[in-house]
């Protein structure tokens, strides 16, 4: 299935365990170059050790990552991958522009710092010291320094946190902006509105393993259509009543409370409001949000 | 503004990330860093002129000052810019650890910087500013009128300058990754006054009670200060001395490498 550009990431049966702990369980992920991919999963999901992974910070147990074809950190040392980690330390004491000057002088090629700094929007901020910047000013920060290798793969891991409105904006665009010029980004996120508008590709990753991997359109329609709420007297005691709607795929009953999955909400409320006693009808369309609680929760099968 | 593709062809840069750009922040850090400035360059010339410069007229040994035997003086200023360089490098050395502590190395892993160049790179410019403590002080000796022949200005200057950041250097890194934080350079910065005193590099050892005098010469200050004063007595070097400092630097050494493993193994 390999066409003749190496993928940006092809990592094969990754598997990691902390002691005890199975932090990756196994993963297989094949980035294509210049697909922009979502990382989603609760905390604990192992997102973060398998980004670890991929950048060589962490040593897989067993399973093998190539980043455009080469190891982890001959991809580091070639300048192609750089990353945005939370837990990335920066100098209290330097300045941002020299924080700026002394990261582009450990690659061979880079950007000018002046052109990072304006695409980070931090120009203003460059002779502050670091100590003294804000937490989403030194996030900004550390988006300039991925960006001054100029990388082929950008890893984000949860990039966007101690943002305002305004920087998160600024920052999707610039990766944008990028990714026209065929940047490769992988990034972790919880803000499903980010994934869902920014992503290409969404991967769903619980308890160490990837559930769900699809185009963006894809993942939200795992679970198509909307869910109906309803009371409905008499719901819990007659069966008669529920099996007589129309349009239902998938029903629960909780006393009178009824909560139904339906691809034909419209039809369904008509139904409930004009032929039934119901009232208090809901209507929530799924998101991702949903689809991410229904395919990650308990003893789902994906 | 034209954007052009991003490019797949890359070079890795010529000698593991090296650079002299990095060199000359860390030691505009340095030069910046109010602490390290009064306790490598400011205590070891103040402490020279208040203790050395009197006894400018104290023959060391039983050879005259007239007849060109060394001062009292002497041995104050040579002591004083090895503490100059030992504090140099015990920051350094400590700062690694709590860099690492911090994050920064982790960042850092993120370039093509190795991360044994990395370590060089910040030992340069500790034994830079260790340099500067040494000849700051030894001209402050010079200026009080300290006299020593040519040979002995530069043989203990070196010696001590090179002996003094070998291993302290490594006892720095050791306790930065013993433990990593804030603290670690503060906590060796006494050790290393304590250290100091009973090694005899602010006191001759032979001026202490016998009991005294054994237990300073298994200290790891007393072998290196006794080299690099050796020359200014002309009696030629202790074999006690050599052996103390190859062996507290051997310690030093193997203690930074397992506690250095011991620190990876967490993250």
């Amino acid at each position: 299935m390999t066409s003749s550009p190496a993928p940006a990431i092809e990592a094969t049966a990754l598997v990691k365990s902390f002691g005890a702990v199975r932090a990756v369980t196994g993963v297989d992920l094949t980035v294509r170059p210049g697909e922009i991919v979502a990382f989603l999963g609760p905390n604990g999901a192992g997102k973060t050790t398998t980004i670890d992974m991929l950048l060589g910070l962490t040593a897989p147990d067993s399973g093998d990552v190539r980043v455009f074809g080469m190891a982890p950190r001959a991809a580091i040392a070639h300048g192609l991958v750089s990353a945005v980690l939370q837990s990335g330390g920066l100098l209290k004491d330097l300045t941002v522009r020299e924080t700026l000057d002394l990261t582009a002088s450990l690659f061979a090629d880079t950007r000018p710092v002046a052109e990072v700094l304006e695409r980070a929007g931090i120009i203003e901020i460059a002779s502050r010291k670091v100590g003294l910047c804000s937490g989403g000013q030194q996030q900004r920060l550390r988006f300039a320094m991925a960006l001054l290798s100029d990388p082929g793969l950008l890893i984000l891991d949860e990039p966007t946190t101690g943002m305002d409105v305004e920087g998160r904006r600024a920052f999707w665009n610039a990766i944008r902006a990028d990714a026209d010029r065929g940047r490769t980004v992988l990034f972790a996120t919880h803000y499903l509105d980010e994934a869902d508008e920014y992503a290409d590709r969404i991967v769903l990753m619980s308890r160490g393993t990837i559930v769900a991997d699809g185009a963006t359109s894809e993942i939200k329609n795992l679970v198509s259509g909307r869910i109906v709420q309803a009371t409905l007297p008499g719901a819990g005691t007659d069966p008669a009543l529920v099996a007589d709607l129309p349009g239902v795929e998938e029903v629960t009953v909780q006393g009178d409370r009824i909560t139904v999955h339906t691809s034909d909400s419209d039809a369904l409320a008509r139904h409930l409001l004009t032929r039934t006693a119901a009232r208090d009808v809901e209507i929530t369309p799924q998101n991702l949000e949903s689809v991410f609680l229904a395919l990650t929760s308990e003893g789902a099968s994906a | 503004m034209t954007v052009d593709a991003v490019r797949l062809d890359r070079r890795v840069p010529p000698f593991g990330g090296f650079t002299l750009t990095y060199l000359r922040i860390e030691l505009a850090r340095k030069l910046r860093n109010r602490r390290t400035l009064i306790f490598t360059l400011i205590f070891p010339v103040t402490m020279f002129l208040i203790i050395g410069y009197p006894l400018r007229d104290t023959p060391l040994t039983d050879t005259p000052i007239s007849a060109g035997g060394p001062s009292v003086a002497a041995f104050i200023m040579v002591s004083m810019a090895m503490y100059g360089a030992m504090m140099s490098a015990t920051q350094t050395g400590a700062s690694v650890a709590v860099e690492r502590a911090q994050g920064w190395s982790r960042q850092l892993r993120l370039t093509p910087l190795n991360p044994l160049v990395n370590v060089i790179i910040k030992m340069i410019a500790g034994m830079l500013l260790g340099l500067v403590a040494v000849v700051a002080t030894y001209i402050a000796g010079a200026l009080s009128g300290v006299e020593l022949s040519a040979v002995q200005w530069i043989s203990t200057g070196l010696v001590g300058w090179l002996l003094a950041s070998a291993v302290f250097t490594t006892l720095g890194l050791m306790v930065g990754y013993l433990v990593p934080g804030e603290n670690a350079a503060q906590v060796t910065s006494l050790a290393i006054v304590l250290l100091a005193f009973i090694g005899g590099l602010f006191y001759p050892v032979s001026g202490m009670p016998d009991f005294m005098q054994t237990i300073a010469a298994f200290t790891p200050v007393y072998g290196i200060s006794e080299l690099a004063r050796a020359p200014l007595t002309g009696d030629g070097f202790d074999v006690v001395a050599l052996v103390n400092a190859l062996v507290w630097f051997a310690i030093f050494l193997v203690g930074t490498v397992v506690f250095f493993r011991r620190d990876t193994k967490r993250v």
